[in-house]
C-alpha cells in the first residue's frame, strides 16, 4: 500500500476498526428502539432492492434492442392493490411498534429519581434534589430509573442522549419530562440538538453513568450543603408565601401541604391534578386558575424567580407534608415583629 | 445503445423564424411580457442564479465540516451560512423550481391553451419573486441572518441581532409569487382546457402541478401570517409567542409546520409529474395505472395538510396527538409507494431507451425511494425521538429534495430543453453528468444517515472528532456533486448556440407540446387543437406520423 499516504491509511484503518452504525446501547430502552430500527432498515432494504430489481430487470428485458415495440397495458387493479396494501400494512406495524416505544419513553415510572434540568444559551444546568448542581454534565446511577424535568430559560433547546435513545425539547415557559434507565456504566455524549444560536454546537456535555456506590460517593462529594427543597423553603419564606399559604383556618391562600398529586376543583368547576407544571403556572400566573373558595388575590411572580428557584419551590411543595414549620415561622414573625425576613428564613432552615 | 432521438436533417433544418423568442426584440419585450413561456425563461434564469448561490453556501458548509473544530469560519458565520443555504434553496429554488419554470412553460401548452388565465399576474409573480430574492440577498450581504430556515421563536424574535425582519419580509413577498403561480394554474387547468381535453386525458404532469397548486394557495398564506407575527413580535413585541406575556412558542411551531410540511409536497409533487412524463416517453408506454398515479397526487395533497405535528413529536405535545399524527404520516407514505411501483411497472413490456432525462428519472426513483423509506423511520414516533434533529433528518430531506426534486428538475430540463430552445445538448456528456450527479449525491448524503444514527446533531459548526471520517466522505462526495451540477450549466449554455436543431418532436413523445414547433409560437397553437386521444397514446402518435407521410408523400 505504498501508493496510499500512510496518514490516510492509518486514518482509514482506525476508522474501520472502530466502525459503528449505532451509538452504544446504554439504557433499558435502547435495545428496544434498535430492534425497531433494525426492522425498518431490513424492510427498507427489501423495498429498495425490489424497486432496483424491477427497474434493472425491466431495463434489460425490455430495452429497445430486445423489444422494439412496446405492449400497451392499462394497469392492473390487482397489482396496484397489492402495492397499496402491503406497504400500508408494513407502515402500520411500524406505527404501532413506534407508538408503543414513544409512550414508554415519555411515561416515567412512579418510582423514578427526579432531576431538574434548565437549558440556557449555551449550557445545561442540572439540579439534583440533594442540592448538587452540575453544568453540562449529568451524573446518574446505573439500573435506576431517572426522570428529568426540563425547561429552558430562553430559547428552545433539546436534551439529546443518543446512547440512551432519548431526547426531549427544553421549551421556554413549560415543563417537559423524559426518563431513562441507564444499564451500562460509562461516559456518553450529551448534546443540545435544537439550534439555539451562536454557540449551539458548544452546548454539549456528558452523561456519566456510575455504579450505586460511586454515585453515592459522588453525591456526597458534590453537594452544596443545601438541598433543593431547603432552598425552596428559604424562597417560600423570603417571598412571603408563608403569609397566605400557612394552612391556618383563616389563611387567605390554599393549604399546600400534601397538595402535590391531589385533584383540585377550580372556581370554574374544572378539575385539575397538581403536578410540576401546575405549580409553576400557579406561581407565575396565579389568577389563571384559582382554587375554589379562594379569592384571586395572589400577585404574579413572573420575572422575580429564576427557573432554578421555581424548581426549588416545586421540589419543596412536592415534599411538603405538614404546615408545622410554616406555622412556626409565621408565629415567630408575630412574636418578634422586629426580626428581619432573612433571619426568619435562616431560622426556618436550621430547625428540624 | 439504440435511441429514440430523431432529429431533422441538420443540413437543411432551421430554427423556425417566428417563435416566442424572436417574436419581439429588446430587453423591455422580456421585462414586460405576458407570455407564459418567456416568464418561464425569466424564472429559469433567476432560480438558476439562486441555485448556484445556495450551492456555493452548501460548499462552505461542507468545507467547514471537514474538520471537527470550527476553524474555517466562526460559529456565528457558520450559522449564517446554513441559514441562508436553507432559505435560498427552499424558498427561492425548490418551491418555484418545477412549477414556475417547466409548469409555467408547459401547462398551457399541455392542455391546449394559448396562455395562462392571468398573464399579468403571472408576470407580477416573477417580479414578487425577484423582489423577495433581492431582499434576501440584501439581508445576506448586509450582515446575514442566523435563524435557520425555520425562523424558530423565541430565538428569532428575542435573541438574535441579525436581519430577521428583512429576511422575514423577503420570504413573505416571495410567498405571494408562489400563491399567484398556484392560483393561475388552478384557474387555467379548470377553465382553459382545449375541446376534448377531459380531466382524465390530462398529462400526469398537469395533475401533479394541480395538486401542488392547491397546496400553494392554501398553505402559503399560513406561512405569511406566521412571518408577519414573527416580525410584529420582534419589532413591537405583541407577545403571541412569548410565554411571559401569555403567548406560546409552540403555537409558532404549529403555524410554521402547517405550511412547511405541505411545502415539502409543493416541492416534490411537480417533480413526480416530470418523472411520469419522462418514464412514459422513454419506455414508449402509457403510465401504468394512470388514474392511480393521478389520484395519488391528490391524496398526497390532501393528507399532506394533516401531518404537520410529526415535526414536533419531542416538543412536549400530548402523547395522544402524536398517535394521530404518526398514523396519518404513515398514510401519506402510501401514495408515494404507489407511484414508485407504478413507474417501475410502466417499464414492463415497454421499449426502453436510456437518454439523459431517463437516467435522471432512474436516479430519482432510487434516491426518492430511499428518501421516502427513511421518512417512515421519522414518522414512527418511537424512533423519531432518537433520529430527529440529527444528520439523519438532514440526509432524509436531502434525499427527497435534492435526490428527488433536483433530479426530477434536471430530468425535466433535459427533457424539455429542445422544446424550450429548439436545440439539443450533447448527449454523451449529459449522460455522464447524470451519472456523476447520482454517484456524487450518494457519496455526499449517505454517510449522513450513519452520522444521524450515531447521534450527530444538525446545525453544528464543531463536532466530536469520532464523526470526522464520515464527514470527510460527505465533503468529498459534495465535490463530485458540484461537478455534476456545473456540467449541465456549461453544456446547456453551449447548446444554445452550437446544439443540433431539435425539430418539433425529438423524443417522439405524445404530449400536445411536442406536436407544435420548437421553440413554440407566442400563441402556442396556430389553431386550438381538438383532443381525441388519451394521454400517452403512442399508437395515436404513430397514426399521426403515417398520415403526415402519406399527405406529404
Amino acid at each position: 500500500m505504498d501508493h496510499i499516504s500512510p496518514v490516510i491509511w492509518q486514518f482509514l484503518v482506525k476508522w474501520l476498526t472502530n466502525f459503528a452504525v449505532i451509538p452504544p446501547e446504554a439504557s433499558k430502552v435502547a435495545p428496544q428502539v434498535d430492534a425497531l430500527l433494525l426492522f425498518m432498515t431490513l424492510v427498507s432494504l427489501v423495498g429498495l432492492t425490489l424497486v432496483i430489481l424491477l427497474v434493472v430487470t425491466f431495463s434489460i428485458l425490455y430495452r429497445r434492442e430486445r423489444n422494439p415495440v412496446a405492449t400497451q397495458i392499462e394497469g392492473s387493479t390487482l397489482l396496484e392493490a397489492t402495492w397499496t396494501i402491503i406497504p400500508l400494512g408494513l407502515f402500520l406495524v411500524m406505527f404501532v411498534w413506534g407508538s408503543v416505544l414513544y409512550f414508554r419513553i415519555y411515561t416515567p415510572p412512579p418510582n423514578a429519581m427526579q432531576m431538574y434540568v434548565v437549558g440556557k444559551q449555551w449550557m445545561w444546568k442540572v439540579e439534583h434534589p440533594g442540592g448538587q448542581h452540575e453544568i453540562n454534565s449529568l451524573h446518574v446511577p446505573v439500573n435506576k430509573p431517572v426522570q428529568l424535568t426540563l425547561i429552558s430559560q430562553d430559547v428552545f433547546h433539546s436534551f439529546s442522549l443518543p446512547a440512551f435513545r432519548v431526547k426531549r425539547e427544553a421549551i421556554p415557559g413549560r415543563y417537559t419530562t423524559v426518563w431513562f434507565e441507564a444499564t451500562r456504566e460509562g461516559t456518553y455524549h450529551l448534546f443540545c440538538s435544537q439550534y439555539c444560536g451562536t454557540a449551539h454546537s458548544a452546548m454539549i456535555g456528558q452523561v456519566v453513568v456510575m455504579s450505586e456506590d460511586d454515585y453515592k460517593k459522588w453525591l456526597a462529594s458534590s453537594t452544596s450543603g443545601v438541598s433543593l427543597a431547603q432552598n425552596g423553603e428559604r424562597l417560600f419564606a423570603s417571598l412571603s408565601c408563608t403569609a397566605c399559604h400557612n394552612g391556618t383556618p383563616t389563611a387567605r391562600g390554599p393549604n399546600l401541604a400534601g397538595v402535590y398529586g391531589s385533584t383540585l376543583t377550580l372556581t370554574n368547576g374544572q378539575k385539575v391534578t397538581v403536578d410540576d407544571e401546575y405549580l409553576r403556572q400557579a406561581i407565575l400566573n396565579p389568577s389563571a386558575r384559582i382554587t375554589q373558595g379562594y379569592a384571586p388575590i395572589m400577585p404574579t411572580y413572573q420575572g422575580q424567580i429564576s427557573e432554578e428557584g421555581l424548581f426549588s419551590l416545586v421540589e419543596y411543595i412536592k415534599n411538603l407534608n405538614s404546615n408545622y414549620r410554616i406555622q412556626q415561622t409565621t408565629t415567630t414573625t408575630e412574636l418578634a415583629p422586629a426580626a428581619t425576613a432573612a433571619a426568619v428564613g435562616t431560622k426556618g432552615m436550621v430547625k428540624p | 445503445m439504440s435511441s429514440i432521438v430523431s432529429l431533422p436533417d441538420q443540413t437543411t433544418a432551421r430554427i423556425p423564424k417566428r417563435n416566442y423568442i424572436t417574436n419581439e426584440n429588446g430587453i423591455m419585450s422580456w421585462l414586460l411580457t405576458g407570455d407564459h413561456k418567456r416568464i418561464a425563461i425569466l424564472y429559469l434564469i433567476s432560480i438558476t442564479f439562486f441555485f448556484f448561490i445556495g450551492g456555493a453556501l452548501a460548499g462552505l458548509i461542507r468545507l467547514e465540516l471537514l474538520t471537527p473544530q470550527s476553524d474555517l469560519m466562526a460559529a456565528d458565520t457558520y450559522n449564517k451560512v446554513f441559514s441562508m443555504h436553507g432559505i435560498i434553496m427552499i424558498f427561492l429554488f425548490l418551491v418555484p423550481s418545477v412549477p414556475a419554470t417547466l409548469g409555467n412553460f408547459l401547462i398551457p401548452i399541455m392542455i391546449g391553451a394559448k396562455d395562462l388565465a392571468f398573464p399579468k399576474i403571472n408576470l407580477l409573480s416573477w417580479y414578487l419573486y425577484l423582489a423577495g430574492g433581492a431582499l434576501t440577498l440584501w439581508a445576506m450581504i448586509s450582515g446575514g441572518v442566523d435563524t435557520g430556515w425555520t425562523f424558530t421563536v423565541p430565538l428569532s424574535t428575542h435573541y438574535l441581532n441579525t436581519n430577521v425582519v428583512t429576511t422575514g419580509l423577503a420570504i413573505f413577498i416571495a410567498g405571494f409569487a408562489s400563491i399567484f403561480t398556484g392560483l393561475n394554474f388552478i384557474v387555467t387547468i379548470h377553465r382553459m382546457r382545449a375541446p376534448g381535453m377531459t380531466w382524465f386525458k390530462l398529462p400526469l404532469f398537469v395533475w401533479s402541478n394541480y395538486a401542488a397548486s392547491i397546496l400553494m394557495v392554501l398553505g402559503t398564506p399560513v406561512l405569511a401570517i406566521t412571518l408577519v407575527l414573527v416580525v410584529l413580535e420582534r419589532t413591537i413585541g405583541i407577545g403571541v409567542f412569548d410565554p411571559s406575556k401569555g403567548g406560546d412558542p409552540i403555537l409558532f411551531q404549529h403555524l410554521f409546520w402547517f405550511y412547511s410540511h405541505p411545502a415539502v409536497y409543493i416541492m416534490i409533487l411537480p417533480g413526480m409529474g416530470v418523472i411520469s412524463e419522462v418514464i412514459s416517453t422513454f419506455s414508449r408506454k402509457r403510465v401504468f395505472g394512470y388514474s392511480a398515479v393521478a389520484f395519488s397526487s391528490v391524496a398526497i395533497a390532501v393528507f399532506g395538510f394533516f401531518v404537520w405535528e410529526h415535526h414536533m413529536f419531542i416538543m412536549g405535545v400530548s402523547n395522544y396527538s402524536t398517535l394521530v399524527f404518526s398514523f396519518l404520516t404513515m398514510l401519506v407514505a402510501v401514495p408515494s409507494a404507489i407511484k414508485i411501483f407504478n413507474w417501475a411497472f410502466t417499464l414492463y413490456k415497454g421499449s426502453i431507451t436510456f437518454e439523459t432525462p431517463m437516467l435522471y428519472a432512474f436516479g430519482f426513483m432510487g434516491l426518492f425511494t430511499i428518501g421516502g423509506l427513511t421518512g417512515v423511520f421519522l414518522g414512527s414516533s418511537g424512533t423519531d425521538i432518537h433520529l430527529t434533529e440529527t444528520y439523519f433528518i438532514v440526509a432524509h430531506f436531502h434525499f427527497v429534495m435534492v435526490g428527488g426534486m433536483l433530479m426530477a428538475f434536471l430530468a425535466g430540463i433535459h427533457f424539455w430543453w429542445p422544446k424550450m430552445t429548439g436545440r439539443m445538448y450533447p448527449e454523451k456528456i449529459s449522460q455522464l453528468a447524470a451519472v456523476v450527479t447520482f454517484i456524487g449525491f450518494n457519496f455526499t448524503f449517505f454517510p449522513q444517515f450513519l452520522l444521524g444514527m450515531l447521534g450527530m446533531p444538525r446545525r453544528y459548526a464543531a463536532y466530536p472528532p469520532e464523526f470526522q471520517v464520515l464527514n470527510v466522505f460527505s465533503t468529498a462526495g459534495a465535490t463530485i456533486l458540484g461537478v455534476g451540477y456545473l456540467l449541465p450549466m456549461i453544456y446547456l449554455v453551449w447548446s444554445l448556440k452550437y446544439g443540433k436543431i431539435a425539430g418539433a418532436n425529438p423524443w417522439q413523445a405524445t404530449g400536445l407540446e411536442w406536436q407544435i414547433q420548437s421553440p413554440p409560437l407566442t400563441e402556442n397553437f396556430v389553431e386550438i387543437p381538438v383532443v381525441t386521444q388519451e394521454a400517452y397514446d403512442y399508437e395515436w402518435l404513430d397514426r399521426q406520423k403515417e398520415r403526415e407521410v402519406t399527405q406529404v408523400g
